[in-house]
């Protein structure tokens, strides 16, 4: 059982895969990773021996934030980004998009599930 | 896409005249200024800023983490009161 960083412990996934299951590792950085410690991309997560492991581990720890560190990290640069005031502060204050997209349409992402305003009539031909 | 580091930071060369001559007599006076593009350097900490918004003189209080951000990005241009309510 392969458990790195705390929680995660995903098995029977490539190793590619299963590291992308820590937040802050996408397929770029598992890949990185991998390659970095000599493993094969390939290689199932169960198959993983100490060593493995461990120049896992010890990559992650010397050249990386993740989990729990990384939220608060980000966290703490958007509450710098409210505090201060500034335009992106604002947006992020009022939920819409950040950096400059429409909002006529789309950007449901940001503003979340439609809101249906009350006496809005639709265009009837 | 970011600016060239090889350029350096943006600053309007009146306003950061201005500014460094109230650093030179210890003063602080509110600066106003249309420079919405300048960047905030270090030296500008402290200081406050009348920075127009196209209609008024928006009051910014300089302190130490917005150096980097520009003037203008603490001057909302726009007003939004939420959708006018149609009545009939």
């Amino acid at each position: 059982m392969a458990r790195i960083s705390g929680i995660d412990l995903p098995k029977n996934k490539q190793g590619e895969i299963g590291l992308t299951y820590i937040y802050g590792i996408g397929r770029a950085t598992a890949k990185k990773i991998l390659a970095t410690s000599g493993i094969p991309f390939e290689k199932k997560v169960s198959d993983w021996d100490d060593d493995d492991l461990a120049s896992i581990r010890k990559f992650i720890t010397d050249n990386m934030t993740i989990e729990g560190e990384l939220r608060s990290e980000k966290q703490l640069n958007i509450k710098r980004l409210l505090d201060i005031g500034c335009y992106r502060g604002l947006r992020h204050r009022k939920g819409l998009p950040v950096r400059g997209q429409r909002t006529k349409t789309n950007s449901r992402t940001r503003k979340g599930k439609r809101r249906t305003v009350a006496g809005k009539k639709k265009v009837t031909k | 896409m970011a600016r060239s580091l090889k350029k350096g930071p943006f600053v309007d060369y009146k306003l950061e005249k201005k500014v460094l001559q109230l650093n030179d007599n210890k003063k602080k006076t509110v600066v106003k200024t249309w420079s919405r593009r300048s960047m905030i350097t270090p030296d500008f900490v402290g200081h406050t800023f009348a920075v127009h918004n196209g209609n008024k003189f928006i009051p910014v209080y300089v302190t130490e983490n917005m150096v980097g951000h520009k003037l203008g990005e603490f001057s909302p241009t726009r007003t939004f009161k939420g959708h006018p309510v149609k009545n009939n």
